[in-house]
């Protein structure tokens, strides 16, 4: 069992969350996830097991998105420790490249093809290349981000270990995992760290 | 068809082409000290552009063609029982009764002993009134550009007759108390490769994918985008949609699997949307980006 599970399980035992499930006289998520798992199915390649929270998640279910200090702190090492940095060490790709992987929207619906490239989504929630006018606002403007924080070897590692698993830093965050779910490879998260932190880049131009 | 309809169904073809063309013509990328500033002004024009095109239209609003085929279809004598819904089909205010049962809907129905949205209710009355088969309705129920489905022209037209009424979701059942509470813990259930819930994208005020803007859903003043224009016209596409297309795509975009067809859960989530927006004013179906 890793720490991540016994922490879950405490947490499904309601070691730590008791005043929350006291005020309720019924389990009114626990319903809800029944009734989930009832009602839908897999279709394409997003498969019914999605259904399922993971301990992560279930953590952040629980809690409102609000886990316990102690808790979010040792998960979120347990979420670094996972992270794959790439074994010839070299974190930054090709910017323009990179680019286009935080253009694409695509990956992992019931609409997509098995065996495509995934994108990164990025400009859905955040601003970068202040060109494109088109960006959403879920997360902030990373607009500058290299110029702001520099190209040292620390900050491409972070910038890697935020892309391949933003709960590494921040345990309910709304950015998706991804590396750790597989919807981008090693050679996607370098070009976008390069997007980040390239001087050549037109996100810190 | 009226000459007026011929004409609204025309126009979002024309306009579909000025959205993109809109984007193109930005204002050179200026010298930005704080990034923040460009987004908000940016916000304004795509917005600003999008309600333009919605002011053109809205005087002969293309939903109208929906609305008249879903009331034929209301009052014909239909399916293998040969009955209409006019005559047997009680949307809970009952039986025939369209008027202001949109914007009462989710509710308790005694009968199935369940709570139901109103296009389950309705594909609820051509099962077992008019005996058409679940499984049929089932297969494809969600609009194309060469397909709309019965269910949609029918709760167009039901919608059509709950105009200026106010939305008024009831509370009273358990069962409904029920639904609701369970639809807000649907709506906060985050899981999938992504880890998104509803509240990932609607769960704070003021944000937007790309350009769109996301409603938070959570409290009135955004809910009641769930109800505003729905079901609507998009100007993408070209089709009619209802609220269970609506909450099916966006599970997809959740990256979850897909949920049943007028399910349990798409009808928790819509008590939920509705009850948050009890208390507006309804316009009747609208126009949709
Ligand atoms: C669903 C929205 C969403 C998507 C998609 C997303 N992010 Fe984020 N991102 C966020 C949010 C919210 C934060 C701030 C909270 C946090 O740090 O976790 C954030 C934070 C970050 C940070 C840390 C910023 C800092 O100040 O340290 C980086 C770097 C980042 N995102 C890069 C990316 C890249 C690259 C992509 C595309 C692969 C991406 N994000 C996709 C929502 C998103
Ligand atoms: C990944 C982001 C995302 C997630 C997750 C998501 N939605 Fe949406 N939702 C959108 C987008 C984008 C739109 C379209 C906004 C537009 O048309 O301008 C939208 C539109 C809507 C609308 C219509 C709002 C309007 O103004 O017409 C409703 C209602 C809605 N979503 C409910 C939900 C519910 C319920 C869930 C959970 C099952 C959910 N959404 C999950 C992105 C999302």
């Amino acid at each position: 069992m890793t720490i991540e599970r016994k922490i879950t399980a405490a947490l499904l035992a309601g070691a730590v969350f008791a005043t929350v499930a006291q005020a309720e006289d019924r389990n009114y998520r626990a319903e809800a996830i029944a009734m989930i798992k009832k009602d839908f199915r897999s279709r394409g390649i997003a498969g019914y097991e999605r259904v399922q929270e993971d301990g992560l998640q279930a953590v952040c279910n629980r809690s409102g998105n609000r886990p316990p200090e102690a808790i979010a702190k040792q998960l979120e090492q347990d979420q670094l420790a996972s992270v794959k940095l790439p074994a010839d060490g070299k974190l930054m790709g090709d910017w323009k490249s990179g680019e286009k992987i935080a253009q694409s929207g695509r990956g992992m619906t019931w609409a997509d093809k098995p065996g495509i490239p995934g994108g990164g989504n990025c400009y859905n929630c955040h601003q970068l290349d202040p060109k494109e006018k088109s960006f959403g606002t879920i997360g902030p403007s990373l607009y500058q981000f290299g110029k702001l924080r520099g190209n040292t070897p620390e900050t491409q590692k972070y910038v890697y270990s935020k892309i391949y698993n933003a709960k590494a830093f921040n345990l309910c965050s709304e950015m998706p995992r991804f590396g750790h779910s597989g919807a981008i490879g090693e050679k996607e998260i370098r070009d976008l760290v390069a997007l980040l932190l390239d001087p050549a880049s037109p996100v810190n131009k | 068809m009226k000459p007026s309809i011929i004409v609204s169904l025309a126009l979002p073809l024309a306009l579909a082409a000025l959205p993109a063309a809109g984007a193109k013509s930005q204002k050179p990328p200026v010298k930005q000290t704080a990034p923040a500033a460009a987004a908000a002004e940016d916000k304004d024009a795509t917005t600003a552009e999008f309600e333009k095109f919605r002011e053109v239209m809205e005087d002969s609003n293309p939903a109208e063609l929906f609305e008249m085929k879903g009331e034929e279809l209301w009052n014909e004598k239909r399916g293998p029982k040969q009955v209409s819904l006019a005559e047997s089909c009680d949307l809970g205010l009952g039986i025939g009764v369209v008027k202001g049962a949109y914007v009462q809907t989710p509710r308790y129905f005694a009968d199935v002993d369940q709570v139901m949205d109103v296009e389950r209710r309705i594909v609820h009355c051509m099962v077992e009134h008019q005996g058409f088969k679940r499984e049929d309705i089932a297969k494809k129920p969600f609009s194309n550009d060469t397909h709309t489905p019965e269910p949609v022209s029918l709760v167009t037209y039901v919608a059509s007759q709950s105009k200026g009424m106010k939305i008024a979701i009831p509370q009273k059942h358990p069962k409904e108390i029920e639904t609701y509470r369970i639809g807000a813990e649907v709506f906060q259930y985050r899981a999938g490769p992504y880890d998104f819930s509803c509240a990932t994208c609607h769960g704070a005020d003021g944000k937007r994918i790309r350009t769109q803007q996301l409603p938070n859903l959570t409290k009135p003043q955004g809910a009641i985008k769930s109800y505003l224009g729905w079901p609507g016209y998009r100007m993408t596409g070209g089709v009619m949609h209802t609220l269970q297309w609506r909450m099916n795509d966006c599970f997809r975009q959740q990256r979850f699997p897909e949920p049943g067809y007028v399910s349990d859960s798409v009808t928790a989530l819509l008590s939920y949307l509705g009850v948050n927006s009890n208390g507006y004013t309804y316009k009747g179906p609208g126009i949709k980006r």
